[in-house]
């Protein structure tokens, strides 16, 4: 599937605005997500291991924190996960 | 919005003038007569006359929207100009507000416009929203996103026509509606500074506030209007660089601390603080554990002949534009290449203003580095400072 990266986190996925990984739950693809991209990691979650409030994931079109499952949705090839962090530019 | 459209009672007679301007106006069903006498009106805030304010304004303006309210402090800078377009070469300098009102007022001399020459504060917020029916919000900080927020909810669902920017991409909704969700159910806390690089140090194309403030304006008039289907609970995601537009859910937030069933948040709080933003006293000598040096003081130490290693921290186009002939390594390779800088070294960190620079100081003391200082305002601070023939950026 496809994992869209916004503009002000490209620079630590190796400058790509899309990143493809093989996986079958939402967790597992930003597992595998920053498993490529390590640097994403701290960007994306708290110390805790959460993810970070200023941080959403869509899963097509939809919030995850809405999902039913969650995080543990299962996800096909065809599906997307986009990744909008808060921007406040305006300038 | 359904209060705005109830509203028919004694709306505003249009003269002959004003008939022959609004004609392409009138003679669209979705507006006629009506609608326009709504217009006229109306009455809309605009927080912020840069980038995103300028089409908007323009627009609102043009469109005969009654009553606008216009909030501003700054001046004009020619760095403004590649894309606040209400602003002209002649008004750098100028207070903004004053600017832009005068180009409203040539552009239609029917509207009102309301100077607010303030910066927007919890302490004034609530009683400036409150002869207001909409407000856009075109700020370009993260405490101002929720203070506009706050303040929309908290004065009975004044609705927020959104937008913001980032590089080449922009992001629109309307907010705060009586049944929608606001920008605390889509973004419940904001970044930590510095996470997330303003226009001034990430850089924005200069067209793309014109793209979005042209869809605030939009969402404004539709909303005055009553018609069409509004951005409410829909976020709006424009990337310029591939020209692709996306549209995603947003929900109310029943546990919303401002909006949802039980309010935890509900009086205007001190957003700067909220935000993480410590009040900035005289240049720290520290930042969260970094030591801090002005370029004034780095200069003194490298005239004396003081064994320094300075390294920049920018994107190698922002090192075409100016340097002072430091290495590069770019913030987001850093973590990659620190086998190639001398942990038992000085190292003075470098990026455009001090932000990259300062997380990047954060980055190499975690990884061990013993003696890494920031230049606290960057390469712009020494052009000030110490050799003002560099450019700025």
């Amino acid at each position: 599937m496809k994992i869209f990266i916004p503009t002000p986190l490209r620079e630590y996925a190796d400058k790509q605005d899309a990143v493809q990984v093989k996986a079958q739950t939402v967790s597992d693809a930003l597992d595998q997500l920053t498993t490529q991209h390590p640097n994403l990691k701290r960007h994306l979650y708290s110390e805790e291991g959460k993810l970070r409030a200023f941080v959403n994931v869509y899963l097509n079109d939809e919030d995850v924190r809405y999902l039913p499952e969650k995080e543990a949705t299962t996800v096909s090839e065809t599906d997307s996960l986009s990744i909008i962090p808060s921007i406040a530019g305006g300038c | 919005m359904a209060t705005l459209a109830e509203e028919t009672v004694a709306l505003p007679q249009l003269d002959n003038a004003e008939i022959a301007r609004y004609s392409r106006h009138l003679i669209l069903p979705e507006v006629g007569l009506e609608g326009q006498q709504k217009l006229k009106a109306a009455k809309v805030l605009c927080v912020g006359t840069g980038g995103l304010g300028a089409p908007l304004l323009y627009y609102l303006a043009a469109a005969g929207v009654g009553t606008i309210g216009l909030i501003d402090f700054d001046v004009v800078d020619e760095s403004n100009l590649h894309r606040q377009i209400i602003h002209t070469t002649a008004d750098v300098g100028r207070p903004k507000i004053d600017s832009a009102a005068d180009k409203l007022k040539a552009l239609n001399p029917h509207v009102k416009i309301v100077k607010h020459e303030t910066m927007l504060t919890s302490a004034n917020a609530l009683e400036i929203i409150k002869d207001y029916d909409i407000v856009a919000d075109g700020t370009d900080n993260f405490p101002t996103r929720y203070l506009v927020n706050d303040a929309c909810v908290m004065s009975g669902n004044k609705p927020n026509a959104y937008a913001s920017i980032f590089r080449f991409e922009g992001q629109a909704s309307v907010f705060a509606t009586k049944d929608g969700p606001c920008y605390r159910c889509l973004y419940p806390e904001p970044p930590p500074p510095g996470l997330v690089p303003s226009c001034a140090e990430g850089g924005v194309l200069g067209i793309l506030p014109g793209l979005l403030g042209v869809i605030q304006a939009t969402e404004v008039v539709k909303l005055i209007l009553g018609k069409g289907e509004p951005l409410i609970g829909r976020l709006l995601l424009a990337d310029a660089l591939n020209t692709k537009f996306r549209e995603l859910k947003l929900r109310k937030n029943p546990d919303c601390p401002v909006c949802g069933t039980h309010p935890t948040i509900t009086k205007l709080i001190d957003y700067q603080q909220f935000c993480g933003i410590v009040p900035e006293e005289k240049p720290a000598a520290m930042q969260n554990g970094i030591p801090q040096i002005s370029p004034l003081e780095l200069k003194r130490r490298l005239d004396a002949g003081e064994d320094v290693f300075i390294l920049d921290v920018r994107e190698p186009h922002e090192y075409q534009i100016v340097n002072i002939g430091a290495p590069l390594i770019p913030l987001g390779e850093l973590p990659n290449r620190l086998g190639e800088l001398d942990p038992n070294r000085e190292i003075v960190i470098h990026c455009k203003t001090g932000g990259r620079s300062q997380r990047a100081a954060e980055l190499l003391k975690q990884s061990g580095f013993k003696n890494v200082v920031n230049l606290a305002g960057g390469i712009t601070g020494w052009a000030t400072d110490v050799d003002p023939k560099l450019p700025k950026y």
